[in-house]
């Protein structure tokens, strides 16, 4: 059946009616209009399904599934452990994309994933059908990886890698560091969320320190052997909190580390220390609704290049930190961009809209100190194989302060502008 | 800040006209054309200027803060200004121009700005050229500006595809705000599309110097170009 714009609308206006009336019945059968689900809301799926609705004017019926009311981004949620940032600064409520794209939004868990019958199952007990379903779950963590934490011991040793009251956990912990202290920070192995990230929360931990606790030290137990932006932050912490920050790798133990809770301990290649606070930045692996979709290679969902489809269901896009998709790193910049190439795939598969080749790039700000911002940035385009890195730019150490503080600048509006992109 | 009448104005402009041009302190207006180099990507100014990204600046001198008639894209901080008002003066283009986003925190001139005060008094006085006052209006005054790349007609005269344009765009709003909020990043949406054509050649021939946009535009082809012009023209 094919149907204009104005059927379009006169059946969307059905359909509203029908929800108001029973809100629990999300649709009877695959017939209609065709039906994409998309799970979690964040920087990924909250844009994928505002692009979706937005561009199909109605023609596309789009149910937006996110546990949370309020969502806070991590990105910039180190912003608030320095200080730069209120908490309410992070937080998005998804009450545009309801009401100004007509967009679903369903505050619920995805439990499951039926490809043969195509429906996702919710945690509150409902089902929905989908022609095509986005998957965009963010991370979640490798179990054991980090031995002595699991979630339970998230109190205790935050990880603070999901925003919200993690963070307010974290920064609250810091605040209460005594005097001269030790916060130490076990950094997770590749691939994980926010490559830049840990070294900017250290840089903003610092930050904060300087102020409050000046004698307080940072320890940073790291597998890796170098990391996002390295020379930056090191420079960086050599010349704005000299003697405050040393970093052991896996030279030193840095890959051989457990931590006990109770006592506040780590314990790096056998020597064990007391710590203050203890942020265990675990390993990572695809929020836990792909595994439950069976769509996972290793702890990551491959996707074609192309169109971010899972390389397992022709059905399923996977957005995002989840995806094994090439070189682009696990950002929310990234998660943006290819929620973009996604979406116009899923309006060309149910629409007759047309398909343009893809394109996606990134960009990392990271803020070192005040008016210090430098940025790490790649654009890249999809090949058979994977995402490939064509041109890719990094600020330079030694950088002039106007030059960083215009960086810093930056940051600042791309978070205005990429906050009205996701959430409308 | 100060707000100077009319009166003002006729003083200062017998101060900076009288003294020899160049002398410390006061303005060249020759060195002054060199200097609107960092200007003239988004500025006119002379016998056929008219408005770019930003307004053309003849008459400049005595105009009402953000007052030029047909010129859309005035902050509403510097309308404000205009109206509470501010008419520009050689103090008040100086205060401006050293530091524009001091002066009027939301201007949407997206200039650091200049510290060198001889520069200002030069490029000051290089406008003043080009504004009525008694007797010192050029008849014939340079204004054709070289653009910042040289670019074949057959570019600049493009036809944009709005629709494919909408669909690129979706790149450059990820930091580029639709509803024209310019913090920390500049607002793109209607500019008059050759100057935006101009832009992004500047940037994909790395004649500008930022790495995101010589990134983005890079991989942009003419035809790309010229499509995101025309769609971002269209956009109030």
């Amino acid at each position: 059946m094919k149907l204009n714009r104005r059927h379009f609308m006169a059946a969307s206006a059905g359909v509203a009616a029908t929800t108001l009336a029973a809100p629990h019945v999300y649709a009877a059968s695959h017939g209609g209009k065709p039906k994409v689900v998309v799970i979690g809301g964040g920087a990924g799926g909250a844009t994928a399904a505002r692009y979706i609705a937005k561009d199909a004017d109605g023609a596309i019926d789009v149910t937006l599934v996110e546990p949370t009311r309020t969502y806070y981004t991590c990105f910039f949620s180190n912003l608030y452990i320095g200080g730069f940032r209120t908490i309410e600064s992070l937080a998005h409520s998804y009450g545009t994309l309801a009401s100004e794209y007509g967009i679903n939004v369903i505050h619920d868990y995805a439990v499951g994933v039926d490809r043969d019958a195509k429906t996702v199952t919710l945690a509150g007990g409902d089902t929905l059908p989908y022609d095509r379903l986005i998957l965009s779950p963010g991370i979640d963590f490798v179990d054991g990886s980090v031995p002595g934490w699991d979630v339970t011991k998230q109190n205790a040793m935050p990880h603070a890698y999901k925003a919200g009251s993690q963070t307010e956990l974290l920064k609250a912990q810091i605040e209460a560091m005594p005097e001269g202290g030790l916060f130490a920070m076990v950094a997770p192995p590749n691939p994980y969320r926010c490559p830049p990230g840990p070294y900017e929360r250290v840089s903003m931990v610092a930050h904060l320190l300087r102020d409050i606790n000046p004698t307080a030290k940072i320890l940073i137990i790291d597998p890796k052997e170098k990391f996002s932006k390295q020379g930056l932050f090191e420079e960086g912490w050599n010349n704005n909190y000299p003697g405050m920050v040393e970093r052991i790798g896996p030279d030193f133990g840095g890959n051989n580390v457990s931590v006990n809770a109770d006592e506040m301990t780590v314990d790096i290649d056998g020597s064990v220390e007391k710590v203050d606070v203890c942020n265990v930045i675990p390993a990572m692996k695809a929020g836990i609704i792909c595994e439950a979709a069976g769509i996972n290679d290793g702890n990551w969902a491959p996707v074609s290049p192309h169109t971010m489809q899972s390389r397992a269901d022709e059905n399923i896009y996977v957005l995002g930190d989840a995806s094994a998709q090439g070189d682009m790193p696990k950002s929310g910049f990234s998660a943006n961009s290819q929620a973009k190439v996604a979406a116009m795939s899923v309006r060309a598969a149910l629409t007759d809209s047309k398909m343009f080749p893809a394109k996606y790039s990134n960009t990392c700000w990271s803020l070192i100190d005040t008016d210090n911002g430098v940025k790490v940035g790649a654009s890249y385009e999809a090949t058979d194989e994977k995402i490939a890195s064509v041109e890719s730019f990094i600020s330079q150490p030694g950088e002039d302060a106007a030059l960083r503080k215009q960086t810093y600048e930056e940051s600042i509006g791309w978070y205005e502008g990429i906050s009205a992109d996701i959430f409308g | 800040m100060t707000r100077p009448g009319p009166v003002v104005f006729a003083a200062f402009y017998l101060a900076l006209v009288a003294p020899a041009a160049g002398q410390s302190g006061f303005g060249d207006a020759e060195a002054g054309a060199k200097v609107f180099r960092k200007c003239f990507s988004c500025h006119m100014v002379g016998p056929d200027a008219f408005n770019r990204v930003g307004p053309h600046l003849n008459g400049i001198f005595g105009r009402r803060a953000g007052s030029l008639e047909g010129f859309k894209r005035y902050s509403d901080g510097l309308k404000r200004m205009g109206a509470d008002g501010l008419f520009w003066d050689f103090d008040a283009l100086g205060a401006y121009i050293e530091n524009p986003k001091a002066f009027a925190s939301d201007t949407r001139m997206n200039f650091d700005g200049l510290d060198d005060p001889q520069e200002r008094a030069d490029v000051l006085a290089y406008l003043r050229q080009f504004s009525a006052s008694p007797a010192n209006i050029p008849e014939a005054a340079p204004t054709a500006m070289p653009r910042e790349v040289e670019l074949s007609e057959d570019i600049l005269a493009l036809q944009g595809d709005k629709d494919y344009g909408e669909y690129l765009s979706s790149e450059c709003t990820t930091c580029h705000q639709l509803d024209g909020d310019d913090q920390g990043i500049p607002a793109i949406i209607g500019w008059p599309s050759e100057d935006f054509v101009v832009a992004m050649h500047a940037y994909k021939e790395k004649v500008r110097p930022h790495p995101v946009m010589q990134m983005m535009a890079g991989r942009l082809s003419n035809e790309e170009i010229a499509a995101l012009a025309a769609y971002f023209e269209g956009l109030e």
